[in-house]
Protein backbone atom coordinates (compact mmCIF):
# COMPACT_ATOMS: atom_id res chain seq x y z
CA UNK A 1 0.00 0.00 0.00
CA UNK A 2 1.53 3.37 -1.00
CA UNK A 3 -0.28 5.40 1.48
CA UNK A 4 2.61 7.88 1.52
CA UNK A 5 1.68 10.53 -0.97
CA UNK A 6 5.48 10.74 -2.36
CA UNK A 7 9.23 8.58 -1.82
CA UNK A 8 10.12 8.95 1.35
CA UNK A 9 13.46 9.38 3.05
CA UNK A 10 13.29 6.83 6.24
CA UNK A 11 9.81 4.26 5.99
CA UNK A 12 8.84 1.71 8.67
CA UNK A 13 6.21 -1.41 6.98
CA UNK A 14 4.49 -2.90 9.35
CA UNK A 15 3.12 -6.41 7.46
CA UNK A 16 0.85 -9.25 8.92
CA UNK A 17 -2.92 -9.38 9.22
CA UNK A 18 -4.92 -8.12 11.90
CA UNK A 19 -7.99 -11.23 12.11
CA UNK A 20 -4.80 -13.83 12.18
CA UNK A 21 -4.07 -13.71 15.56
CA UNK A 22 0.01 -12.89 16.20
CA UNK A 23 -0.03 -12.45 12.48
CA UNK A 24 -1.26 -8.84 13.56
CA UNK A 25 1.74 -8.02 15.18
CA UNK A 26 3.57 -6.08 12.65
CA UNK A 27 0.46 -4.15 12.50
CA UNK A 28 0.39 -3.21 15.86
CA UNK A 29 4.38 -2.34 16.66
CA UNK A 30 3.91 -0.46 13.33
CA UNK A 31 1.01 1.56 14.77
CA UNK A 32 2.81 2.14 17.86
CA UNK A 33 5.49 3.39 16.81
CA UNK A 34 3.42 5.96 14.79
CA UNK A 35 1.92 7.08 17.55
CA UNK A 36 5.03 7.56 19.72
CA UNK A 37 7.52 9.35 16.98
CA UNK A 38 4.40 11.02 14.99
CA UNK A 39 5.34 12.92 12.16
CA UNK A 40 9.07 11.87 12.61
CA UNK A 41 8.24 8.86 10.85
CA UNK A 42 6.22 7.35 7.69
CA UNK A 43 4.43 4.21 8.84
CA UNK A 44 2.81 2.44 6.57
CA UNK A 45 0.72 -0.79 6.53
CA UNK A 46 0.53 -3.75 4.37
CA UNK A 47 -0.84 -7.16 3.82
CA UNK A 48 2.28 -8.95 3.02
CA UNK A 49 2.14 -9.39 -0.63
CA UNK A 50 5.21 -9.26 -2.02
CA UNK A 51 4.73 -7.07 -5.31
CA UNK A 52 2.96 -4.76 -2.66
CA UNK A 53 5.44 -4.47 -0.50
CA UNK A 54 7.86 -3.61 -3.43
CA UNK A 55 5.90 -0.76 -4.14
CA UNK A 56 5.65 0.88 -0.72
CA UNK A 57 9.27 0.80 -0.28
CA UNK A 58 9.65 2.48 -3.82
CA UNK A 59 11.63 5.85 -3.49
CA UNK A 60 12.80 4.92 0.17
CA UNK A 61 16.18 5.51 1.02
CA UNK A 62 15.86 3.77 4.65
CA UNK A 63 13.37 1.08 4.99
CA UNK A 64 12.13 -1.25 8.25
CA UNK A 65 9.99 -4.24 7.56
CA UNK A 66 8.20 -5.85 11.08
CA UNK A 67 6.20 -8.81 9.88
CA UNK A 68 5.41 -12.12 12.37
CA UNK A 69 7.85 -15.00 11.74
CA UNK A 70 7.05 -18.87 11.95
CA UNK A 71 10.47 -20.53 12.37
CA UNK A 72 9.82 -23.28 15.37
CA UNK A 73 11.73 -21.01 16.88
CA UNK A 74 10.21 -19.38 20.92
CA UNK A 75 7.63 -17.73 20.70
CA UNK A 76 8.46 -14.24 21.31
CA UNK A 77 11.86 -14.17 20.34
CA UNK A 78 12.83 -11.74 18.14
CA UNK A 79 15.29 -11.89 14.67
CA UNK A 80 17.23 -8.64 13.09
CA UNK A 81 17.95 -9.07 9.87
CA UNK A 82 20.39 -6.88 7.75
CA UNK A 83 18.29 -7.30 4.18
CA UNK A 84 20.67 -4.93 2.28
CA UNK A 85 23.62 -7.84 3.38
CA UNK A 86 22.17 -10.97 3.39
CA UNK A 87 19.38 -13.38 1.95
CA UNK A 88 16.57 -13.35 4.03
CA UNK A 89 15.45 -16.98 4.68
CA UNK A 90 12.41 -17.74 3.25
CA UNK A 91 11.25 -20.24 5.58
CA UNK A 92 11.15 -17.94 8.40
CA UNK A 93 8.50 -15.10 7.12
CA UNK A 94 6.30 -18.41 5.13
CA UNK A 95 3.75 -18.30 7.79
CA UNK A 96 2.84 -14.45 7.96
CA UNK A 97 2.54 -13.88 4.50
CA UNK A 98 0.96 -15.10 1.18
CA UNK A 99 3.42 -17.17 -0.58
CA UNK A 100 5.01 -14.04 -2.71
CA UNK A 101 5.37 -12.96 0.55
CA UNK A 102 8.33 -10.79 2.40
CA UNK A 103 11.20 -12.82 1.49
CA UNK A 104 10.21 -13.09 -1.78
CA UNK A 105 9.65 -9.58 -2.68
CA UNK A 106 13.29 -8.68 -0.51
CA UNK A 107 14.49 -11.11 -2.65
CA UNK A 108 13.16 -10.63 -6.12
CA UNK A 109 13.97 -6.89 -5.81
CA UNK A 110 17.27 -7.68 -5.16
CA UNK A 111 17.39 -9.51 -8.47
CA UNK A 112 15.71 -6.53 -10.15
CA UNK A 113 18.30 -4.15 -8.54
CA UNK A 114 15.46 -2.14 -6.84
CA UNK A 115 15.96 -3.18 -3.59
CA UNK A 116 15.88 -0.04 -0.84
CA UNK A 117 19.53 1.44 -0.41
CA UNK A 118 18.97 0.23 3.58
CA UNK A 119 16.81 -2.31 4.46
CA UNK A 120 16.45 -4.05 7.78
CA UNK A 121 13.73 -7.26 8.31
CA UNK A 122 12.47 -7.58 11.95
CA UNK A 123 10.67 -10.52 12.82
CA UNK A 124 8.99 -12.00 15.87
CA UNK A 125 8.48 -15.43 16.43
CA UNK A 126 4.39 -15.88 16.49
CA UNK A 127 2.89 -18.15 18.36
CA UNK A 128 -0.73 -18.35 17.68
CA UNK A 129 -1.77 -17.79 13.58
CA UNK A 130 -5.80 -19.31 13.81
CA UNK A 131 -8.65 -16.94 13.01
CA UNK A 132 -9.54 -14.30 15.76
CA UNK A 133 -8.08 -10.99 16.67
CA UNK A 134 -5.58 -10.47 19.77
CA UNK A 135 -1.88 -11.33 20.54
CA UNK A 136 -0.55 -14.54 22.29
CA UNK A 137 0.96 -13.67 25.69
CA UNK A 138 4.68 -14.34 25.15
CA UNK A 139 4.50 -11.69 21.67
CA UNK A 140 2.68 -9.20 23.65
CA UNK A 141 5.54 -9.38 26.12
CA UNK A 142 8.02 -8.92 23.41
CA UNK A 143 6.54 -6.22 21.72
CA UNK A 144 8.24 -3.37 23.77
CA UNK A 145 11.76 -4.76 23.25
CA UNK A 146 11.26 -4.69 19.60
CA UNK A 147 9.71 -1.19 19.31
CA UNK A 148 13.41 -0.08 21.65
CA UNK A 149 15.02 -2.03 18.68
CA UNK A 150 13.29 -0.48 15.84
CA UNK A 151 13.46 3.18 17.99
CA UNK A 152 17.62 2.74 17.47
CA UNK A 153 17.86 2.01 14.60
CA UNK A 154 15.42 4.53 13.46
CA UNK A 155 17.82 7.19 15.56
CA UNK A 156 20.64 5.47 13.86
CA UNK A 157 18.96 6.46 10.74
CA UNK A 158 18.78 9.71 12.29
CA UNK A 159 14.65 9.66 11.28
CA UNK A 160 13.90 10.50 15.34
CA UNK B 1 -1.56 -54.73 -2.20
CA UNK B 2 0.47 -51.85 -2.69
CA UNK B 3 -0.11 -48.14 -2.12
CA UNK B 4 2.20 -44.98 -2.95
CA UNK B 5 1.54 -41.74 -1.16
CA UNK B 6 3.21 -38.41 -2.56
CA UNK B 7 4.64 -35.86 0.07
CA UNK B 8 5.51 -32.08 -0.36
CA UNK B 9 5.69 -30.25 2.54
CA UNK B 10 3.94 -27.26 0.85
CA UNK B 11 2.89 -25.68 -2.01
CA UNK B 12 4.46 -23.01 -3.02
CA UNK B 13 3.29 -19.86 -4.48
CA UNK B 14 -0.45 -21.02 -3.63
CA UNK B 15 -1.99 -17.62 -1.84
CA UNK B 16 -1.92 -18.99 1.85
CA UNK B 17 -1.64 -22.40 2.65
CA UNK B 18 -3.67 -25.66 2.64
CA UNK B 19 -3.16 -29.42 2.65
CA UNK B 20 -3.36 -31.99 -0.40
CA UNK B 21 -2.81 -35.73 0.48
CA UNK B 22 -2.94 -38.21 -2.07
CA UNK B 23 -3.02 -41.84 -1.67
CA UNK B 24 -2.73 -44.50 -4.32
CA UNK B 25 -3.20 -48.10 -4.02
CA UNK B 26 -2.45 -50.87 -6.37
CA UNK B 27 -1.69 -48.27 -9.14
CA UNK B 28 -4.72 -46.41 -8.39
CA UNK B 29 -5.96 -43.27 -6.41
CA UNK B 30 -7.62 -44.02 -3.37
CA UNK B 31 -7.73 -40.87 -1.88
CA UNK B 32 -7.70 -37.09 -2.57
CA UNK B 33 -8.31 -34.76 0.06
CA UNK B 34 -7.63 -31.21 -0.36
CA UNK B 35 -7.88 -29.23 2.66
CA UNK B 36 -8.10 -25.38 3.71
CA UNK B 37 -8.59 -23.30 6.39
CA UNK B 38 -11.66 -20.68 5.72
CA UNK B 39 -11.94 -17.50 7.62
CA UNK B 40 -15.56 -16.53 6.09
CA UNK B 41 -17.29 -18.60 8.94
CA UNK B 42 -15.22 -16.53 11.52
CA UNK B 43 -16.51 -13.40 9.60
CA UNK B 44 -19.90 -14.54 9.39
CA UNK B 45 -20.38 -14.44 12.71
CA UNK B 46 -18.02 -11.64 13.52
CA UNK B 47 -20.75 -9.65 11.46
CA UNK B 48 -23.73 -10.58 13.06
CA UNK B 49 -24.45 -7.48 15.56
CA UNK B 50 -23.08 -4.99 13.26
CA UNK B 51 -24.75 -2.82 10.93
CA UNK B 52 -25.75 -3.18 7.97
CA UNK B 53 -23.55 -0.04 6.77
CA UNK B 54 -20.68 -1.81 8.19
CA UNK B 55 -20.58 -5.23 5.90
CA UNK B 56 -18.13 -3.76 2.62
CA UNK B 57 -15.56 -2.69 5.12
CA UNK B 58 -15.68 -5.40 7.35
CA UNK B 59 -15.61 -8.17 4.69
CA UNK B 60 -12.89 -6.50 2.46
CA UNK B 61 -10.90 -7.47 5.60
CA UNK B 62 -11.21 -11.31 4.44
CA UNK B 63 -8.84 -11.09 1.90
CA UNK B 64 -5.79 -8.97 0.91
CA UNK B 65 -5.91 -10.08 -2.74
CA UNK B 66 -9.44 -9.81 -3.59
CA UNK B 67 -11.20 -7.23 -0.82
CA UNK B 68 -13.13 -5.60 -4.20
CA UNK B 69 -14.88 -8.78 -4.77
CA UNK B 70 -15.95 -9.21 -1.08
CA UNK B 71 -17.04 -5.47 -1.34
CA UNK B 72 -18.83 -5.39 -4.16
CA UNK B 73 -20.67 -8.74 -3.28
CA UNK B 74 -21.98 -7.48 0.59
CA UNK B 75 -23.11 -3.76 -1.26
CA UNK B 76 -24.84 -6.03 -4.33
CA UNK B 77 -26.04 -7.99 -1.64
CA UNK B 78 -27.61 -4.95 0.74
CA UNK B 79 -29.08 -3.16 -2.21
CA UNK B 80 -30.80 -5.80 -3.50
CA UNK B 81 -32.36 -6.81 -0.24
CA UNK B 82 -33.55 -2.94 0.55
CA UNK B 83 -34.67 -2.55 -3.32
CA UNK B 84 -32.11 -0.41 -4.13
CA UNK B 85 -30.47 -0.18 -7.45
CA UNK B 86 -26.96 1.45 -8.07
CA UNK B 87 -26.74 2.24 -12.20
CA UNK B 88 -25.07 4.72 -14.47
CA UNK B 89 -21.36 6.40 -13.82
CA UNK B 90 -21.61 4.73 -10.04
CA UNK B 91 -21.83 1.52 -11.52
CA UNK B 92 -18.84 2.08 -13.99
CA UNK B 93 -17.04 3.39 -11.23
CA UNK B 94 -17.54 0.33 -9.34
CA UNK B 95 -16.95 -2.27 -12.53
CA UNK B 96 -13.24 0.25 -12.88
CA UNK B 97 -12.80 -0.64 -9.30
CA UNK B 98 -12.98 -4.51 -10.35
CA UNK B 99 -11.07 -3.72 -13.39
CA UNK B 100 -8.29 -2.60 -11.26
CA UNK B 101 -9.04 -5.71 -9.11
CA UNK B 102 -8.61 -8.62 -11.76
CA UNK B 103 -5.15 -6.64 -13.08
CA UNK B 104 -3.87 -7.10 -10.14
CA UNK B 105 -4.67 -10.38 -8.97
CA UNK B 106 -4.41 -12.03 -12.45
CA UNK B 107 -1.01 -10.55 -13.29
CA UNK B 108 -0.02 -11.58 -9.90
CA UNK B 109 -0.79 -15.10 -10.79
CA UNK B 110 0.36 -15.57 -14.26
CA UNK B 111 4.00 -14.06 -13.82
CA UNK B 112 4.69 -14.40 -10.34
CA UNK B 113 3.01 -17.70 -9.10
CA UNK B 114 2.33 -19.80 -11.92
CA UNK B 115 4.40 -18.58 -14.96
CA UNK B 116 7.38 -19.80 -13.00
CA UNK B 117 5.92 -23.24 -12.58
CA UNK B 118 5.49 -23.53 -16.48
CA UNK B 119 9.22 -22.53 -17.39
CA UNK B 120 10.52 -24.84 -14.61
CA UNK B 121 11.61 -21.80 -11.84
CA UNK B 122 11.07 -22.78 -8.63
CA UNK B 123 9.96 -19.20 -7.60
CA UNK B 124 9.61 -15.65 -8.94
CA UNK B 125 13.25 -15.40 -7.34
CA UNK B 126 14.58 -17.32 -9.80
CA UNK B 127 12.41 -16.30 -12.93
CA UNK B 128 13.64 -12.52 -12.13
CA UNK B 129 17.33 -13.58 -12.10
CA UNK B 130 17.20 -14.67 -15.88
CA UNK B 131 14.05 -12.48 -16.67
CA UNK B 132 14.28 -9.33 -15.28
CA UNK B 133 12.42 -7.09 -17.92
CA UNK B 134 9.34 -9.89 -18.01
CA UNK B 135 8.59 -9.83 -14.19
CA UNK B 136 9.79 -6.03 -14.29
CA UNK B 137 7.01 -5.33 -16.63
CA UNK B 138 4.68 -7.67 -14.84
CA UNK B 139 5.01 -5.71 -11.72
CA UNK B 140 4.30 -2.44 -13.60
CA UNK B 141 1.21 -3.72 -15.01
CA UNK B 142 -0.16 -5.14 -11.94
CA UNK B 143 0.68 -1.43 -10.15
CA UNK B 144 -1.43 0.12 -12.75
CA UNK B 145 -4.48 -2.33 -11.07
CA UNK B 146 -3.46 -1.32 -7.88
CA UNK B 147 -3.58 2.17 -8.75
CA UNK B 148 -7.42 1.98 -10.04
CA UNK B 149 -8.23 0.22 -6.92
CA UNK B 150 -6.46 3.17 -4.53
CA UNK B 151 -7.71 5.87 -6.33
CA UNK B 152 -11.72 4.71 -6.78
CA UNK B 153 -11.42 2.04 -4.09
CA UNK B 154 -9.59 4.75 -1.06
CA UNK B 155 -6.89 2.78 -0.62
CA UNK B 156 -5.07 -0.48 -2.29
CA UNK B 157 -5.21 -2.80 0.63
CA UNK B 158 -8.61 -3.02 1.99
CA UNK B 159 -10.63 -0.69 0.21
CA UNK B 160 -12.92 1.92 2.50
CA UNK B 161 -14.53 3.62 -0.26
CA UNK B 162 -17.01 1.46 -1.50
CA UNK B 163 -20.65 1.83 0.40
CA UNK B 164 -23.65 0.70 0.56
CA UNK B 165 -25.92 2.46 -2.22
CA UNK B 166 -22.57 3.60 -4.11
CA UNK B 167 -19.44 5.81 -2.69
CA UNK B 168 -18.05 7.38 0.16
CA UNK B 169 -16.00 10.07 -2.22
CA UNK B 170 -15.85 10.00 -6.27
CA UNK B 171 -12.68 10.44 -7.69
CA UNK B 172 -12.66 13.66 -9.87
CA UNK B 173 -11.99 12.78 -13.93
CA UNK B 174 -8.74 14.38 -13.45
CA UNK B 175 -7.68 11.77 -11.28
CA UNK B 176 -8.62 9.13 -13.59
CA UNK B 177 -7.15 10.68 -16.60
CA UNK B 178 -3.63 9.93 -15.97
CA UNK B 179 -4.26 6.28 -16.17
CA UNK B 180 -5.11 6.35 -19.66
CA UNK B 181 -1.84 6.29 -21.18
CA UNK B 182 -0.42 3.39 -18.37
CA UNK B 183 -3.52 1.36 -19.52
CA UNK B 184 -2.64 1.80 -23.17
CA UNK B 185 1.36 0.31 -22.66
CA UNK B 186 -0.32 -2.13 -20.38
CA UNK B 187 -2.49 -3.46 -23.07
CA UNK B 188 -0.08 -3.18 -25.53
CA UNK B 189 2.30 -5.14 -23.80
CA UNK B 190 -0.36 -7.91 -22.15
CA UNK B 191 -0.92 -8.71 -25.79
CA UNK B 192 2.75 -8.81 -26.85
CA UNK B 193 3.14 -11.12 -23.37
CA UNK B 194 0.48 -13.55 -24.48
CA UNK B 195 2.26 -15.94 -27.17
CA UNK B 196 5.09 -16.26 -24.60
CA UNK B 197 2.58 -17.47 -22.18
CA UNK B 198 0.98 -19.88 -25.56
CA UNK B 199 4.00 -21.41 -25.64
CA UNK B 200 4.41 -22.55 -22.63
CA UNK B 201 4.39 -26.73 -22.06
CA UNK B 202 0.92 -27.55 -20.98
CA UNK B 203 -0.32 -31.32 -19.81
CA UNK B 204 -2.18 -32.90 -22.47
CA UNK B 205 -5.04 -33.03 -19.61
CA UNK B 206 -8.89 -32.08 -19.78
CA UNK B 207 -11.14 -32.57 -16.85
CA UNK B 208 -15.08 -32.82 -16.95
CA UNK B 209 -17.01 -29.70 -15.49
CA UNK B 210 -20.32 -27.94 -14.86
CA UNK B 211 -19.14 -24.63 -15.76
CA UNK B 212 -21.13 -22.05 -13.58
CA UNK B 213 -20.58 -17.99 -13.72
CA UNK B 214 -22.62 -15.13 -14.19
CA UNK B 215 -24.02 -13.83 -17.11
CA UNK B 216 -24.97 -10.17 -18.00
CA UNK B 217 -27.25 -9.02 -20.82
CA UNK B 218 -24.75 -7.30 -22.46
CA UNK B 219 -20.97 -7.20 -20.49
CA UNK B 220 -18.44 -10.20 -19.46
CA UNK B 221 -19.69 -10.58 -15.83
CA UNK B 222 -17.96 -8.77 -13.13
CA UNK B 223 -20.55 -7.09 -10.97
CA UNK B 224 -23.90 -8.29 -12.26
CA UNK B 225 -25.41 -10.69 -14.09
CA UNK B 226 -27.69 -14.40 -13.36
CA UNK B 227 -25.90 -17.41 -12.45
CA UNK B 228 -25.58 -19.88 -15.12
CA UNK B 229 -23.75 -23.08 -16.09
CA UNK B 230 -22.95 -25.25 -19.17
CA UNK B 231 -26.10 -27.75 -18.05
CA UNK B 232 -28.29 -25.21 -18.69
CA UNK B 233 -29.13 -23.89 -15.10
CA UNK B 234 -30.29 -20.21 -15.61
CA UNK B 235 -31.56 -18.95 -12.59
CA UNK B 236 -31.63 -15.18 -10.33
CA UNK B 237 -29.02 -14.75 -8.06
CA UNK B 238 -31.67 -15.00 -4.86
CA UNK B 239 -32.29 -18.83 -5.78
CA UNK B 240 -28.25 -19.66 -5.46
CA UNK B 241 -29.62 -21.61 -2.50
CA UNK B 242 -32.35 -23.57 -4.03
CA UNK B 243 -30.06 -25.04 -6.14
CA UNK B 244 -26.10 -25.57 -4.96
CA UNK B 245 -25.41 -26.47 -1.17
CA UNK B 246 -22.47 -26.51 1.10
CA UNK B 247 -21.48 -29.36 2.93
CA UNK B 248 -18.98 -30.46 5.30
CA UNK B 249 -16.16 -32.83 4.64
CA UNK B 250 -14.24 -33.95 7.56
CA UNK B 251 -10.76 -33.34 6.02
CA UNK B 252 -11.09 -29.68 5.73
CA UNK B 253 -12.55 -26.52 7.36
CA UNK B 254 -14.21 -24.76 4.74
CA UNK B 255 -17.29 -25.71 3.29
CA UNK B 256 -17.80 -28.17 0.06
CA UNK B 257 -19.36 -26.52 -2.58
CA UNK B 258 -22.10 -28.59 -4.49
CA UNK B 259 -24.92 -27.94 -7.09
CA UNK B 260 -27.92 -29.75 -5.93
CA UNK B 261 -28.38 -33.25 -8.04
CA UNK B 262 -25.03 -32.22 -10.26
CA UNK B 263 -22.33 -32.28 -7.66
CA UNK B 264 -19.25 -30.89 -8.13
CA UNK B 265 -18.59 -27.62 -10.27
CA UNK B 266 -16.18 -25.35 -11.82
CA UNK B 267 -16.41 -21.25 -10.76
CA UNK B 268 -13.40 -18.78 -11.83
CA UNK B 269 -11.62 -18.22 -15.28
CA UNK B 270 -12.46 -21.00 -17.37
CA UNK B 271 -16.25 -20.66 -16.42
CA UNK B 272 -16.49 -17.30 -17.46
CA UNK B 273 -14.70 -17.74 -20.65
CA UNK B 274 -16.97 -20.56 -21.88
CA UNK B 275 -20.56 -19.16 -20.71
CA UNK B 276 -19.30 -15.70 -21.82
CA UNK B 277 -17.03 -15.81 -24.36
CA UNK B 278 -19.72 -13.87 -26.75
CA UNK B 279 -19.30 -10.94 -24.09
CA UNK B 280 -15.74 -10.27 -25.02
CA UNK B 281 -14.62 -7.67 -26.71
CA UNK B 282 -13.19 -8.63 -30.41
CA UNK B 283 -9.53 -7.63 -29.46
CA UNK B 284 -9.95 -10.20 -26.29
CA UNK B 285 -11.60 -12.75 -28.40
CA UNK B 286 -9.05 -12.07 -31.05
CA UNK B 287 -5.82 -12.54 -28.45
CA UNK B 288 -8.19 -15.90 -26.91
CA UNK B 289 -7.73 -17.10 -30.98
CA UNK B 290 -4.42 -16.57 -31.15
CA UNK B 291 -3.02 -18.10 -28.55
CA UNK B 292 -5.05 -21.14 -29.16
CA UNK B 293 -8.28 -21.10 -27.24
CA UNK B 294 -11.34 -22.85 -28.37
CA UNK B 295 -14.41 -23.27 -26.83
CA UNK B 296 -14.93 -24.60 -24.22
CA UNK B 297 -11.59 -24.81 -22.64
CA UNK B 298 -11.43 -28.13 -20.46
CA UNK B 299 -7.42 -28.15 -20.01
CA UNK B 300 -7.25 -26.45 -16.33
CA UNK B 301 -3.83 -25.91 -17.05
CA UNK B 302 -4.60 -23.52 -19.43
CA UNK B 303 -6.38 -20.96 -17.42
CA UNK B 304 -3.54 -18.84 -17.13
CA UNK B 305 -4.05 -18.29 -20.84
CA UNK B 306 -8.16 -17.27 -19.66
CA UNK B 307 -6.32 -15.14 -17.51
CA UNK B 308 -4.29 -13.03 -19.85
CA UNK B 309 -7.92 -12.69 -21.89
CA UNK B 310 -9.38 -11.66 -19.41
CA UNK B 311 -6.42 -9.10 -18.39
CA UNK B 312 -6.50 -8.06 -22.10
CA UNK B 313 -10.69 -7.43 -21.19
CA UNK B 314 -10.38 -5.66 -18.31
CA UNK B 315 -7.58 -3.32 -19.55
CA UNK B 316 -9.96 -2.27 -22.33
CA UNK B 317 -13.01 -2.02 -19.83
CA UNK B 318 -11.15 0.07 -17.77
CA UNK B 319 -9.72 2.57 -20.65
CA UNK B 320 -13.89 2.51 -22.09
CA UNK B 321 -14.52 3.70 -18.50
CA UNK B 322 -12.36 6.40 -18.27
CA UNK B 323 -12.57 7.90 -21.24
CA UNK B 324 -16.76 8.03 -20.50
CA UNK B 325 -16.32 8.83 -16.91
CA UNK B 326 -18.70 12.29 -15.76
CA UNK B 327 -18.36 12.12 -12.16
CA UNK B 328 -21.80 11.58 -10.76
CA UNK B 329 -23.89 14.07 -9.35
CA UNK B 330 -23.82 12.28 -5.85
CA UNK B 331 -21.36 10.32 -4.38
CA UNK B 332 -24.27 7.34 -3.13
CA UNK B 333 -28.16 7.03 -3.27
CA UNK B 334 -29.55 7.51 0.21
CA UNK B 335 -30.19 3.48 1.19
CA UNK B 336 -32.83 2.80 4.35
CA UNK B 337 -32.53 -0.18 6.15
CA UNK B 338 -35.19 -2.62 5.16
CA UNK B 339 -36.10 -6.01 7.14
CA UNK B 340 -35.66 -8.44 4.88
CA UNK B 341 -32.75 -10.92 3.46
CA UNK B 342 -30.61 -9.78 0.46
CA UNK B 343 -28.19 -11.97 -1.89
CA UNK B 344 -25.21 -10.76 -3.99
CA UNK B 345 -23.27 -12.45 -6.38
CA UNK B 346 -19.90 -10.95 -8.30
CA UNK B 347 -16.92 -12.14 -10.25
CA UNK B 348 -13.78 -12.68 -7.91
CA UNK B 349 -10.68 -13.61 -10.10
CA UNK B 350 -10.99 -16.69 -8.83
CA UNK B 351 -14.72 -17.06 -9.72
CA UNK B 352 -18.42 -16.37 -8.40
CA UNK B 353 -18.60 -14.89 -4.72
CA UNK B 354 -21.78 -15.23 -2.84
CA UNK B 355 -23.43 -13.24 -0.37
CA UNK B 356 -26.39 -13.61 1.88
CA UNK B 357 -27.70 -11.18 4.71
CA UNK B 358 -30.34 -11.13 6.56
CA UNK B 359 -31.36 -7.70 8.14
CA UNK B 360 -33.73 -6.30 10.91
CA UNK B 361 -35.13 -2.98 10.59
CA UNK B 362 -33.28 -1.13 12.67
CA UNK B 363 -30.48 -2.24 10.11
CA UNK B 364 -28.27 -4.86 12.37
CA UNK B 365 -27.24 -7.99 10.84
CA UNK B 366 -28.90 -10.64 11.98
CA UNK B 367 -27.15 -13.74 9.66
CA UNK B 368 -24.50 -13.92 7.12
CA UNK B 369 -23.21 -16.11 4.84
CA UNK B 370 -20.62 -15.96 2.37
CA UNK B 371 -19.55 -18.45 -0.07
CA UNK B 372 -15.88 -17.81 -1.89
CA UNK B 373 -14.90 -19.16 -4.90
CA UNK B 374 -12.45 -21.38 -3.37
CA UNK B 375 -15.08 -22.99 -1.33
CA UNK B 376 -17.18 -23.75 -4.43
CA UNK B 377 -13.80 -25.46 -6.23
CA UNK B 378 -12.40 -27.42 -3.71
CA UNK B 379 -14.14 -31.06 -4.95
CA UNK B 380 -13.49 -29.96 -8.40
CA UNK B 381 -9.89 -29.24 -7.72
CA UNK B 382 -9.66 -32.43 -5.50
CA UNK B 383 -10.91 -34.24 -9.00
CA UNK B 384 -8.84 -32.76 -10.98
CA UNK B 385 -5.78 -33.77 -9.01
CA UNK B 386 -7.59 -37.50 -8.58
CA UNK B 387 -7.75 -37.80 -12.82
CA UNK B 388 -4.19 -36.16 -12.86
CA UNK B 389 -2.70 -38.76 -11.04
CA UNK B 390 -4.70 -41.46 -12.48
CA UNK B 391 -3.89 -40.48 -15.82
CA UNK B 392 0.42 -39.85 -14.62
CA UNK B 393 1.02 -42.74 -12.40
CA UNK B 394 3.67 -43.12 -14.36
CA UNK B 395 5.52 -40.08 -13.93
CA UNK B 396 8.51 -40.10 -11.95
CA UNK B 397 7.28 -39.04 -8.06
CA UNK B 398 8.87 -35.73 -7.73
CA UNK B 399 7.57 -34.85 -11.30
CA UNK B 400 4.02 -36.32 -10.52
CA UNK B 401 4.01 -34.44 -7.33
CA UNK B 402 5.47 -30.78 -9.07
CA UNK B 403 2.63 -31.54 -11.39
CA UNK B 404 0.14 -32.36 -8.35
CA UNK B 405 1.15 -29.04 -6.88
CA UNK B 406 0.43 -27.07 -10.54
CA UNK B 407 -2.92 -28.48 -10.39
CA UNK B 408 -4.19 -27.08 -7.42
CA UNK B 409 -2.39 -24.25 -8.69
CA UNK B 410 -4.51 -23.73 -12.09
CA UNK B 411 -7.19 -22.75 -9.15
CA UNK B 412 -5.33 -20.03 -8.09
CA UNK B 413 -7.08 -20.86 -4.95
CA UNK B 414 -7.49 -18.19 -2.37
CA UNK B 415 -6.89 -19.49 0.74
CA UNK B 416 -4.19 -16.71 2.03
CA UNK B 417 -6.92 -15.34 3.74
CA UNK B 418 -7.45 -18.30 5.48
CA UNK B 419 -5.08 -20.61 5.55
CA UNK B 420 -1.29 -21.29 6.20
CA UNK B 421 0.24 -24.75 4.99
CA UNK B 422 -0.55 -26.36 1.93
CA UNK B 423 1.17 -29.94 2.13
CA UNK B 424 0.97 -32.11 -0.89
CA UNK B 425 1.18 -35.93 1.33
CA UNK B 426 0.98 -38.51 -1.23
CA UNK B 427 1.29 -41.93 0.32
CA UNK B 428 2.69 -45.22 -0.43
CA UNK B 429 2.72 -48.34 1.27
CA UNK B 430 5.18 -50.97 1.61
CA UNK B 431 5.84 -52.55 -1.53
CA UNK B 432 4.63 -50.17 -3.33
CA UNK B 433 6.37 -48.24 -6.46
CA UNK B 434 8.10 -45.84 -4.20
CA UNK B 435 10.65 -43.85 -6.79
Amino acid sequence: MTNHPEAVDTLLIGVGNEFREDDAVGLCVAREIRRRNAGAVTVVEVSGEGSGLMEAWAGARQVIIVDAMFSGGVPGSIRRFDATAEEVPRRYFHYSTHSFGVAEAIETARKLGTLPPHLLLYGIEGKEFGTGVGLSDPVVKSVPALIAMIEEDLHAFHAV
Amino acid sequence: MSSRTITVDQLARVEGEGSLYVRVNDGKVADVRFGIFEPPRFFEAFLRGRRFTEAPDITARICGICPVAYQMSAVQAMEQGMGVSVDGQLAALRRLLYCGEWIESHVLHMFMLHAPDFLGYEDAIALSRDRPELVANALRLKKIGNDIVAIVGGREIHPVNVKVGGFYRIPAAAELRPLLERLEWGLSWMIEAAPMLAGLPFPDFDGTYEFVALRHPSEYPMNAGRIVSSGGLDIAVREYEFHFEERHVRHSNALHGFERGTGRYKVGPLSRFNLNFDRLTPLAQKVAGDMGLRLPVTNPFRSILVRAVETVYALEEAIRIIADYVPPAQAAIEVEPVAGIGCGATEAPRGMLYHRYRVSDDGIIRDAKIVPPTAQNQPTIEEDVRQFVTKFIDLPREELTWKCEQAVRNYDPCISCATHFVRLDVENSPGGRSR
